[in-house]
């Protein structure tokens, strides 16, 4: 099967759904690939790369799109570009499949299959398809950098020959995967961060990263289906609303990225907070394209209001191309490794696949969007309605056990009645041979809890080869014997404990030789 | 000339304390090594100088023997197959003290009467029956090791009975044997028991499986030091009653030590393996996709980080991979990154098995460090490489308490940066618990032979 990359059309997109090292992993999967000239080259991936990696070049859209099977792109192709996609042939891009009914009942006419990337299913197994993730990873470095870029000051604080320069307070509304590389990215910049989410399972993830976790003194628990916030209810949004005009008054930098799936993006940086911000500051609104987070935010634009500079780009990834085009060619690669399990070529379209059915939005000329509900949301339950809380358990202090004074008199006293009676009924030599083995005991147990853990290998065969000193018992049988059959025991006695000793002791040489500091 | 002989005894026993305290440190241990050597000639002279008659022809082709046999394997002997080794040498040590106990026990110029004659045939008794459990038992460990027979548990159906009724027939069979005086019976009781003897070390080692070899081991090294003690007692050597209960001891802190690093019981390891006390297998609880990684990203990963712990295990001796191992760690610390090893005490088949293998290769030994040295480190550490290890790094064994595994003292490796495992396959390990590390976020599988997956990870980063 051939799979297509045409470049892309929409006005200011530079990324490309494939570059030299996917189209790598696209062949190994037993396809070829088709690109059009060019279509690396806003993202910095010369045709002669992609040439190399075994991609055919064409000359334009339509040679590059005739008799594709398969087509990988960033955006939903224009009009003029679908007309050109041979019907039968599965489409993939990131295709808005909420607010484009339309848009799919177009292509289910034209019979063309359809996969949009966002509508991947957030399941761990499904991670490395993420490329909703991997843009937003994006975005939330890029919305700093744009930050940076328009703020006057330093991120960092500083004491100079010149003076001393305050740090830089970044505020990061909304801890998903973009705001949580926001406050990444500032972090390592040295800004002071701090960051709000309505789900109060992300403060860990936010304290990783290094930021301060701002709460609202009103309990509610945020979190919806599928990794997202849901909305909250009025009281909440009053009290948050108050924390933030707080924060305004602090901060120098907001950047907001706050979604509800299927809604409009919520209005959190109202007009009143823009203007009680210092002169200077940088709000950038990575909702801009859902209608933007902030009461100023025109899509698309940057616009100064009351001396505050609004960031409202849509299209962030975009504009660091070459690193959003290498994230999200390897999430299809990886997607169409799902779809062709076989590396023969050929994808299959498994309904039975979570994954799959999830991201499929049409699919032989009919509309399957949307799929049904995921079966596993990778989140803790909801915490129970407000349980007293538990008393905090009386810790039971794991106390070393201590032997009772009792226990160690009776056993003293019960092992010297035991010795008392040896001594009483064994014989005289007896008796001093056991002093020794006993006191010999205990020389050992003090010498070999010395050894160092690392040595025990060596300890092993070094205690071998002593315990070959039971050639003493075979050499004194050997030389006193009368009887031909104890000294051909001891005979080989001697021999085999022979070999322990030389065996061990030059083993233990040879394993301590190796030994460098 | 007695008082010389025992004069030269008491200075090898002090040479072989020595010896043993040598090893408390990495720069004193050759000199231990030394020291034991001279103690053994010094015993071995004066032993011979003290006897009467002119057997030293016997005695001098004996020992060419077994010196020649002794170096030829300790020079052919691989690193990685030190617990077969060992566990040979004791064999040796095993029917050494069957032998000396029957040639006591036939020796004709003895008449002792009343307690000595009691004591003596005690002796004697104990002496074959832990040289016996020893040589069969060790012969046993020796094959499972060799892979001559099966690592599996052997599990007979009623085996802790047979194994007490192995001994209560050699302790009533003592009770027959040890007032009698010699003759045809004592002889034929005396041989029922040695081989009874010999089939329980035989059962006994058999009943454990391969990955508690570490205590088994250990183990019988401790055996081996009783029985010469036992040995030592029957022929009135203090020499041998000392440096038995020197390696008898050694041997039990061994296990000992074994046992705390895998939180069990000594009676649960050698009553019975894994599984078999029936732990619930916490099976489909595991969320998450086990991701694989290449060699390519390994090295990216492992150009990127500053701080990096290699774990390894037994999958690095099977796949003889310390030398890559050891290479890589050297191209890393040139490059200025802190490579340190975490070695988890029962890692390996023999106490201190890694570090040998480490110590082979050249690794330096400084920063070979023991788990829990190193376990609060973790957190701070960029990159873990986990090296054919299983059930040691299995975070089960902290997190949840009712897995077979829970409350042994693992490498807490997941606390890192990120995890990359060599590894065969997904099988789990001799636990037969699935291990939840592969499952986690930070966690990136990197399938192959150890050794081969290393090379390649080494030829990349040269590139």
């Amino acid at each position: 099967m051939i799979i297509a990359i045409p470049k892309e059309t929409a006005p200011g997109e530079a990324r490309v759904a494939a570059t030299p090292d996917s189209v790598e992993r696209l062949r190994d999967l037993g396809f070829s690939v088709a690109l059009e000239q060019g279509a690396g080259a806003p993202a910095s991936f010369t045709d002669e790369a992609y040439e190399q990696a075994g991609a055919k070049i064409c000359a334009d859209g339509k040679a590059c799109l005739e008799g594709a099977g398969l087509v990988l792109k960033v955006q939903a192709p224009s009009d003029e570009e679908l007309d050109l996609i041979p019907s039968g042939a599965t489409l993939v891009a990131f295709l808005k499949p909420a607010q484009n009914e339309d848009y799919l009942k177009k292509l289910a006419e034209k019979n063309i299959n359809a996969l949009a990337v966002e509508s991947v299913p957030r399941i761990s197994r499904a991670q490395k398809m993420d490329a909703l993730s991997s843009m937003a990873n994006i975005a939330g470095y890029r919305a700093v950098v744009e930050a940076a870029h328009n703020f006057g000051r330093f991120f960092t604080g500083q004491i100079t020959a010149a003076g001393k320069v305050p740090p830089a307070k970044v505020l990061v509304i909304g801890a998903g995967v973009a705001g949580l590389s926001a406050i990444g990215t500032a972090k390592s910049m040295g800004a002071v961060v701090r960051a709000f989410d309505t789900r109060a399972e992300v403060r860990e993830q936010v304290e990783s990263m290094g930021a301060e976790f701002l709460t609202v003194d009103f309990e509610e628990e945020g979190s919806g289906s599928g990794g997202y916030a849901k909305e909250m209810s009025k009281e909440f949004i009053d009290a948050e609303m108050a924390l933030f005009r707080e924060q305004a008054k602090e901060v120098d930098i907001v950047i907001t990225t706050a979604l509800i799936p299927g809604k409009p993006a919520p209005k959190l940086w109202l007009a009143d907070m823009v203007d009680s911000m210092a002169e200077g500051s940088v709000v950038v609104d990575l909702a801009a394209e859902n209608g933007g987070n902030c009461d100023y935010t025109v899509p698309h634009e940057k616009v100064v209001e009351s001396g505050v500079t609004i960031i409202g780009y849509t299209n962030l990834p975009s504009r660091a191309a070459t690193q959003s085009s290498t994230l999200y060619a390897t999430n299809l690669a990886h997607l169409l490794s799902e779809l062709a399990p076989e590396k023969d070529g050929e994808i299959n379209l498994d309904f039975d696949d979570e994954v799959i059915r999830g991201a499929t939005v049409v699919k032989d000329g009919e509309v399957t969007w949307p799929p049904p509900a995921p079966k596993i949301t990778a989140q803790p339950k909801p915490a129970p309605e407000k349980k007293p809380e538990p008393e905090p358990e009386v810790a039971e202090e794991k106390k070393p056990v201590r032997k009772s004074p009792l226990g160690i008199l009776a056993f003293w006293a019960v092992a010297g009645a035991l010795l008392l009676w040896l001594g009483s009924v064994a014989p005289q030599e007896f008796v001093s041979h056991f002093t020794v083995f006993v006191l010999a005991i205990f020389v050992g147990w003090q010498v070999i809890w010395n050894v160092t853990h690392a040595l025990h290998t060596p300890l092993m065969s070094v205690t071998n080869a002593i315990s070959g000193i039971i050639v003493v018992g075979a050499l004194l049988q050997v030389g006193a014997s009368g009887s031909g059959l104890v000294t051909l025991l001891a005979f080989i006695g001697v021999l085999v404990a022979s070999i322990n000793i030389f065996g061990g002791f030059f083993v233990t040489y040879r394993m301590l030789k190796m030994f460098r500091r | 000339m007695n008082g010389m002989i025992s004069m030269a005894y008491l200075f090898s026993a002090v040479m072989f304390i020595l010896s043993l305290g040598g090893l408390s440190s990495h720069e004193t241990a050759r000199r231990g090594n030394i020291y034991g050597m001279v103690g053994m000639a010094v015993a071995i002279i004066a032993t011979i100088a003290g006897i009467a008659s002119g057997a030293y022809w016997l005695v001098a082709i004996a020992m060419a023997v077994g010196a020649v046999v002794g170096i030829f394997l300790a020079k052919r002997v691989a690193m990685t197959q030190m617990p077969q080794m060992v566990a040979l040498l004791h064999s040796f040590v095993g029917l050494a003290a069957v032998l000396i106990g029957w040639g006591g026990f036939l020796d004709p110029r003895l008449s002792l009467t009343g307690a000595e004659h009691i004591v003596h045939n005690t002796e004697i008794y104990l002496g074959i029956f832990i040289g016996a459990i020893t040589l069969t038992g060790s012969l046993v460990a020796f094959g499972k090791l060799q892979g001559l027979i099966s690592g599996k548990p052997l599990v007979l159906p009623a085996r802790h009975w047979l194994n007490l009724a192995a001994i209560i027939a050699c302790v009533v069979l003592g009770a027959l044997f040890i007032p009698a005086d010699l003759n045809a019976g004592t002889v034929i009781n005396l041989l029922i028991m040695t081989s009874i003897a010999l089939l329980l070390g035989i059962h006994l080692i058999a009943a454990i499986g391969g990955a508690d070899m570490p205590v088994v081991i250990s183990m019988l090294n401790s055996y081996s030091g009783w029985a010469a003690a036992a040995t030592g007692f029957m022929l009135s050597n203090d020499l041998l009653i000392v440096v038995g209960a020197l390696v008898g001891s050694s041997g039990a802190i061994l296990s000992y030590i074994m046992c705390r690093g895998m939180n069990r019981s000594f009676a649960s390891v050698i009553l019975g393996g894994f599984g078999s006390d029936g732990g619930e297998v916490a099976e489909g609880e595991i969320e998450g996709e086990a991701v694989e990684t290449s060699a390519d990203e390994v090295a990216a990963d492992l150009d990127m980080a500053k701080s990096i712990i290699i774990v390894p295990g037994f999958g690095m001796a099977v796949a003889h991979a310390q030398q890559a191992v050891s290479d890589l760690t050297d191209k890393l610390r040139k490059e200025g990154k802190t490579v340190r090893f975490g070695i988890h005490p029962v890692a390996g088949r023999l106490p201190g098995h890694m570090n040998v293998l480490l110590a082979e290769a050249n690794v330096p030994y400084d920063i070979v460090m023991e788990m829990d040295e190193i376990n609060d480190d973790f957190p701070e550490t960029d990159m873990v490489l986990v090296i054919g290890a299983n059930d040691t790094v299995n975070p089960d064994a902290v997190e949840k308490p009712g897995s077979p595994i829970a409350g042994m003292p693992v490498l807490e490796c997941w606390k890192a940066g990120k995890v990359v495992i060599l590894k065969r396959s997904m099988a789990s390990g001799y636990a037969g618990v699935a291990n939840p590390l592969f499952y986690k976020e930070n966690s990136r599988m990197l399938f192959g032979d150890a050794k081969d997956s290393l090379q390649a990870v080494l030829g990349k980063l040269a590139g």
